[in-house]
């Protein structure tokens, strides 16, 4: 039964709307079929187990080897280590507190704060580019904005040079497609492309972080390629595989944030009404949005370090675990009229970003990047309409959004 | 009182005073609005200041890195009260149902809530602690002036007293690059708090960050010169602290003292009351119309062998505050017991260390996870043999876990692996409190009379 749930929640035909299956799973707050994982599917249980030193995220220490509708494809990144997503603590603490520093506080307090002017920027030259093409009556916001805007995040984040930035954008989009598998595709075409991608992106990585070490600048590279604080240096492949995971994770999960964001308030015109009027609006209504529509619908890939007993139910030491946020996010027990999107709710403590240590390390500037995009968006498109209710969904069922957002308006205020 | 309409009498046009307008205070008066209070409410509290928030006076503002009048509580809603701030309660009369103040009028109550809190305990010698340069610091204008003498550049700050915070001023002045002593009692910082194990962790820090720690003493006087200033102070070892600011940092005393003759069972521990946040009178008997919570609230704890605790904890203020109100206006079959789950929080040379539950009342300590030479590590305290309470250094994300064993009476030792369990977590060790069999300092009371109409009881307070 719960197999059977999984695979329709994996079936694409289920992409638009997982939301009912979710309800469906809630009914077994903890289920488990034959060789299949144990899904935890309650905001409680998940959060629960969130902040439990039992569960472990480094895959080593799976032991059964579980009938995974989702195994993932490590051919591409088994010559890189885990990055810190993958690491249980002491070596993940070490990693994020490396990767922290040039980031956050309490050593680069500013640093996603003072990005705000650039990100602007970056909006505002994305809509204008929208201007350009002299096509209001026909948009395509994933193509044209949601897309292109956190990739350009992450190079200035990571001081690519601006001159490179377009082969980041090709690269993340084969990496994307990898994450994203076509069904009707030739599993080795896939992983040729995908594979490319990521040796050419591995390879200019590389290069760039070199020649960071020799010259370094004020961007993150440079901070995490010279390192020397308290947790010693990382080695050339630690810097490597924690750009890639910043390039990757930041761009994949912000895209579908915006996305949906967008979404969302196509299909709610007096909340977009609202946001227009008072900017300020778009902090209430991106977490209304990570708990409705979150853009990492669930974690798949974590195991326990001993028998745990969750809700009446007993999972073996080394079972492999999923716990799906977004049906946390609708548990009706923990979240009242939970279907419904309402960003002026008081309490709004959701499993959007995670929670415990692997909460989303680059959440600060997430939220920022898709309060700006969203209060940009709504100022300047006149009358936005959906094209297509519901848009096409990309494949991949764990960062979920559409692919295209196509999307009319009557023109582009300045 | 049920069924007979007070209760609607009493939310529609009914009096509640709360006496002591700060955290506590506070929360409650909006809680008692949110649920539909319609009556005449009467805040009264003896600073001159609206509800500030504290935790920030011995961090951010002793660093200058936040102003002492920027510390104002945010407040959830509007409260329509009657403030009367700057005015100390100086009396209850129960039978009369009056509150006094000092400025010689009274306020009647139909529900009253003390939330007067704690003070810090000034040094006790008067004369000397009258010396200049010599502070306390628990309110604004405490964080106020001893910031300013800090920004000064004194030669040396002596701090008398190493527990929560006595250490986090000592924190704020080695940030400073200020010279600091401190003198503590006990064999290291904390342990009255945390036991020995942590105790001795506390202290390596302390050294580690340039403090000049001197434990095992105590300071038997102030001298000061003839200007009037503390000069130096003289330690039980015989030795001489040459300091021109000290802080006494010995702790804090339940603000219990206006409530003399009162008849509640109020002393230097606090006011104790039911789990409902009743306050019982000196015969154990409890009230039916006055309420308490916050600092000065001593109240049975059903998770830790319903000991009466009393805990300066910010968490459990805001909690029994909004319990209390709760109860204020519900019969008594909707009232609610306080079982907040103890929470402390504190920030000392850039370790954050916060704690679950109630350490103090451990035998073992288990280091469950990570390393104490690296100063990042979670230890569990045992008691009879299950989970009583947790202190993480810089990995408070896993406390939700171990609040969870406390209130499961989860077995003590943890017999599961988790994730960076070194070797030193392999087995407990004992926690190292120090020994419990202090001098009392509850109240003495004596009977007289034979037949039970005769019986009285006479309430004699303790001595400080």
């Amino acid at each position: 039964m719960t197999q059977a749930i999984l695979r329709e929640i994996i079936a694409y035909a289920n992409r638009a709307d997982p939301y009912p299956l979710y309800e469906e799973l809630r009914k077994t707050p903890v289920s488990h079929d034959a060789d299949g994982p144990y899904v935890v599917s309650t905001y409680y249980e998940i959060q629960s187990l969130l902040h439990d030193p039992r569960i472990s995220s480094d895959s080593r220490n799976l032991k059964s080897a579980a009938d995974d509708p989702l195994a993932p494809d490590d051919a591409g990144e088994a010559a890189l280590p885990p990055s810190f997503l993958k690491l249980d603590p002491p070596d993940h603490d070490r990693l994020r507190r490396m990767t922290n520093r040039p980031f956050g506080p309490p050593h680069a307090p500013h640093r996603v704060h003072d990005m705000r002017g650039e990100l602007a920027g970056l909006v505002s030259g994305l809509v204008d580019g929208i201007v350009e093409t002299g096509t209001p009556d026909r948009i395509d916001l994933v193509d044209q904005f949601a897309y292109p805007f956190p990739v350009s995040v992450i190079c200035r984040l990571l001081g690519v040079p601006h001159e490179d930035e377009p082969r980041f954008h090709v690269w993340a989009e084969a990496i994307a497609a990898g994450l994203d598998p076509d069904p009707d595709a030739d599993p080795a075409d896939r992983q040729k492309g995908t594979g490319g991608a990521r040796m050419e992106l591995g390879m200019y990585l590389a290069g760039l972080i070199e020649e960071r070490r020799k010259n370094p600048g004020q961007d993150m590279l440079s901070q995490l390629a010279t390192a020397d604080g308290p947790d010693g240096a990382m080695t050339t492949m630690e810097v490597l595989s924690t750009s890639a995971l910043l390039l990757i994770a930041g761009h994949e999960t912000t895209v579908n944030l915006i996305t949906n964001g967008m979404l969302t308030l196509l299909r709610h015109p007096d909340v977009l009404a609202r946001l227009r009027d008072d900017a300020g609006l778009a902090v209430p209504i991106v977490e209304e949005l990570l708990r409705y529509e979150p853009p990492v619908q669930l974690l798949p890939q974590r195991t326990t370090l001993a028998d745990i007993e969750v809700a009446g139910v007993t999972i073996p030491e080394g079972a492999s675990l999923w716990l799906i946020l977004a049906s946390g996010n609708r548990d009706p027990q923990r979240f009242e009229n939970p279907d419904r999107f309402d960003p002026d709710r008081r309490d709004i403590q959701h499993l959007g970003l995670g929670s415990g240590i692997h909460s989303c390390f680059g959440a600060p500037l997430a939220r920022l990047e898709a309060q700006l995009a969203l209060s940009e968006l709504a100022r300047r498109l006149e009358n936005p309409r959906l094209l297509e209710d519901p848009p096409p969904y990309r494949q991949n069922a764990v960062l979920r959004g559409p692919r295209h957002l196509h999307v009319a308006c009557d023109g582009i205020r300045p | 009182m049920s069924g007979d309409g007070s209760l609607e009498r009493l939310r529609r046009s009914g009096r509640i005073v709360v006496v002591g307008a700060s955290l506590a205070g506070l929360r409650a008066a909006e809680t008692l609005r949110e649920k539909g209070f319609a009556g005449t409410l009467t805040m009264i509290g003896d600073e001159p200041y609206e509800p500030y928030d504290r935790p920030p006076l011995s961090k951010q503002v002793l660093l200058g890195k936040a102003v002492a009048d920027h510390t104002a509580l945010p407040r959830r809603r509007r409260i329509d009260a009657d403030w009367r701030l700057g005015v100390p309660a100086t009396g209850l009369d129960m039978a009369e149902r009056v509150v006094r103040l000092g400025d010689g009028t009274e306020v009647g109550y139909d529900r009253l809530l003390i939330a007067t809190g704690v003070r810090a305990r000034p040094w006790p010698n008067e004369e000397e602690g009258a010396l200049g340069g010599v502070f306390v610091l628990r309110t604004r204008d405490d964080a106020v002036a001893l910031e300013r003498s800090l920004a000064a550049g004194p030669r040396r700050v002596l701090v008398i007293g190493a527990g929560f915070t006595g250490s986090e001023i000592a924190s704020a002045c080695r940030e400073r690059g200020l010279p600091v002593t401190v003198a503590e009692r006990a064999d290291a910082p904390l342990v009255g708090a945390l036991g020995g194990v942590i105790g001795a962790v506390a202290a390596e820090m302390h050294r580690e960050n340039g403090v000049d720690l001197r434990t095992g003493v105590m300071v038997t006087g102030l001298e000061g010169d003839p200007s009037g200033r503390v000069r130096a102070a003289h330690l039980s070892d015989g030795s001489v602290v040459e300091a021109d600011v000290v802080v006494v940092s010995l702790g804090a005393m339940r603000n219990t003292e206006w409530l003399a003759g009162s008849g509640l069972g109020a002393g230097p521990r606090g006011i104790a009351c039911d789990a409902g946040c009743r306050a019982f009178d000196v015969r154990g008997i409890v009230t039916d119309d006055v309420y308490v919570a916050g600092d000065v609230a001593r109240s049975p704890h059903a998770l830790f062998g319903y000991q009466f605790l009393s805990l300066e904890h910010w968490g459990n203020a805001v909690a029994q505050a909004e319990t209390a109100a709760h109860n204020m206006l519900s019969e008594s079959s909707d009232r609610r017991p306080h079982l907040w789950v103890p929470a402390f929080w504190s920030s000392q040379f850039g370790v954050n260390v916060k704690s679950v539950g109630v350490p103090s009342m451990g035998t073992e300590i288990m280091i469950a996870q990570g390393s104490r030479d690296e100063r990042r590590f979670t230890g569990v305290y045992g008691y009879q043999g299950r989970v009583i309470g947790a202190v993480t250094f810089d990995q408070c994300r896993w406390l939700p876990f171990y609040q969870r064993m406390i209130e499961t009476t989860a077995p003590f030792p943890l017999e599961f692996p988790t994730v960076d369990r070194r070797s030193e977590g392999n087995k407990p060790m004992d926690a190292d409190f120090p020994d419990p069999s202090v001098p009392t300092h509850g109240p003495t009371i004596t009977l007289s009379g034979y037949s039970p109409a005769d019986r009285r009881m006479t309430f004699v307070p303790a001595h400080h």
